[in-house]
């Protein structure tokens, strides 16, 4: 399998603070990748720099073989990377239907119409609501807008920071099965997630993040994670 | 009565013109930019040397401010406020100030304090005559204007794909950056659209009230500032309702309580209003997310 991102000895700052050591994963074309680990161990500031909403101090962050180190957020979307942040972040007084027409803002319009369709297919409930104003709808909604709208942009690579923040046991599960639909169609998949069970069970392989290293002696084969004792202990109650 | 009215709904439809560059910016950029009110002066003057001096028609000098306006927002923006962009609010407040006072002192020096006698631009076109009473065609055509204005600027921000990218930018800069939105040319858009509507109002206020001189925009631009806040800042029709109930207040306080006090009679309903709805009459609350 060709590979999609390479991310290479990543150092990210917080003014003084080092958040994220010199990590380095990649993820293939078609696979889901899942970053697991404890709060504060710098899992969404890698997805944020990756997305480009933050700047690495050093490191490379090599997209389809083009570094984009330091490119920002709004052409990182362009190159074919879309990020579906934490909170979900939709625009509360915009409807539904403007909210995906902001996903395919790098889009032509003609694009945007099909992909809707797409979207609309993947997330029936939109279709339902697509004139409500987002603020109004309820939490499993909004995180479905969130994942459609970043899937209007068309990427290649869907990075998810967090789908089942918030959210009832059986609304993580249709999130989750989603997640594995818009990968069967195609878009490769890097997740971020508390729910270690749970992105275990879908991905391909994992990396687990400790205070922003990266724990290179649990890495790998998701499934195979997902029977470690070590990993049961540290991030599966057990 | 109906005289006081109309004269009230005419200014305030300056101030409402005024006070939709305040709510766009500040919807967008999240700062009161205290120069708009003197954005319109340096409008007036543009628009006053280019008939005086150049000779130019009417609808070209208007143009001139519109052009000069809108590249001395931009200039502004990207000078002043945009290496600011992640200080705390009450410097680029600060800023602001210094802003209006810089451009204050640049047109004391440039255009002197002499006061200026604003050309009746208006002069040729016909007035309206309801019964016994003569509308001025300055007052028809700034109540035009402003009704032009707002819905254009609605439909804008409703219809386009920059208007609504707009919106998004000013609920959550960040998830908009994400979309491909560029946030620092979008704001820059704002600053221009909101000074060239501040040209256009500085031409409509001279019209009107035919003084010009380098301290003209100060009052209208903190009164507009007012209207925007009366109507709930950041919201288009807001600054509408706001500029508008302003004027026709102002006036009435003119016409039958006290010209001296017409100013603290506006302020006093501001503050009432505050102390009822503290988002202003259409202003919608901004609910904290977790």
């Amino acid at each position: 399998m060709a590979e999609m991102l390479k991310v290479e000895d990543l150092h990210v700052y917080y003014g003084s603070i080092h958040a994220v050591k010199g990590i380095s994963f990649e993820v293939h074309e078609g696979e889901i990748v899942t970053l697991i680990g404890a709060n504060g161990a710098g899992k969404s500031t890698t997805l944020n720099t990756v997305g480009g909403l933050l700047k690495a101090r050093s490191g490379h962050i090599l997209f389809e073989g083009k570094d984009l180190h330091g490119v920002p957020a709004n052409k990182v979307v362009a190159e074919g990377m879309a990020l579906c942040p934490e909170g979900r972040r939709v625009f509360q007084h915009m409807t539904v239907l403007e909210n995906l027409e902001m996903g395919a803002y790098t889009r032509s319009s003609a694009e945007a119409e099909e992909t809707l369709e797409k979207v609309y297919g993947l997330f029936p409930r939109l279709k339902e609501r697509y004139r409500q104003v987002a603020g109004t709808l309820s939490g499993g909604e909004q995180q479905m807008l969130a994942m459609g709208r970043a899937l209007m942009s068309r990427p290649k690579l869907l990075m998810l920071d967090e789908p089942s923040m918030g959210l009832a046991p059986i609304l993580v599960q249709q999130i989750f099965d989603i997640i594995v639909d818009m990968n069967k169609q195609g878009t490769t998949i890097l997740l971020v997630e508390q729910n270690a069970q749970m992105a275990l069970s879908i991905a391909n392989r994992a990396y687990i993040l400790e205070t922003g290293k990266i724990n290179h002696s649990m890495e790998g084969d998701a499934a195979d994670l997902l029977n470690s004792e070590e990993v049961k202990k540290a991030y599966l109650g057990g | 009565m109906l005289a006081n009215l109309i004269n009230g709904i005419s200014l305030g439809s300056v101030y409402a013109i005024i006070a939709l560059g305040y709510t766009m910016v500040y919807g967008i950029a999240k700062m009161l930019n205290f120069a708009h009110g003197d954005v319109i002066m340096v409008g007036g003057y543009i628009a006053f040397y280019s008939i005086t001096l150049m000779g130019w028609p009417p609808a070209l000098a208007v143009l001139a401010a519109i052009v000069v306006c809108t590249a001395l927002g931009i200039v502004i923006e990207r000078l002043a406020y945009k290496p600011l962009r992640s200080a705390t609010s009450l410097a680029v407040l600060i800023t602001a100030i210094g802003v209006s006072y810089f451009l204050q002192n640049a047109a004391l020096l440039l255009w002197t304090s002499n006061t200026k006698v604003f050309p009746n631009i208006f002069e040729k076109l016909p007035g309206l005559r309801l019964g016994a009473m003569q509308i001025a065609p300055v007052t028809i055509i700034t109540v035009l204007a402003n009704i032009v204005i707002m819905v254009t600027l609605t439909l804008f921000t409703t219809k386009t794909k920059m208007g609504k990218a707009m919106r998004a930018v000013s609920e959550d800069k960040g998830a908009a950056t994400l979309m491909g939105i560029n946030v620092n040319r979008t704001i820059s858009l704002t600053f221009a659209i909101g000074s060239g509507l501040a040209a256009i109002a500085g031409v409509l206020l001279c019209t009107a009230y035919p003084t010009l001189q380098p301290t003209t925009g100060s009052m209208p631009g903190i009164k507009a500032f007012t209207a925007a806040v009366f109507g709930g800042i950041g919201s288009i029709p807001g600054a509408m309702l706001g500029g508008i109930l302003l004027g026709v207040i102002e006036i009435f306080g003119k016409a039958y309580v006290s010209t001296q006090l017409s100013d603290a009679i506006v302020f006093a309903v501001l503050i009432i209003v505050l102390l009822v709805k503290p988002t202003g009459l259409l202003g919608r609350k901004v609910n904290e997310k977790v």
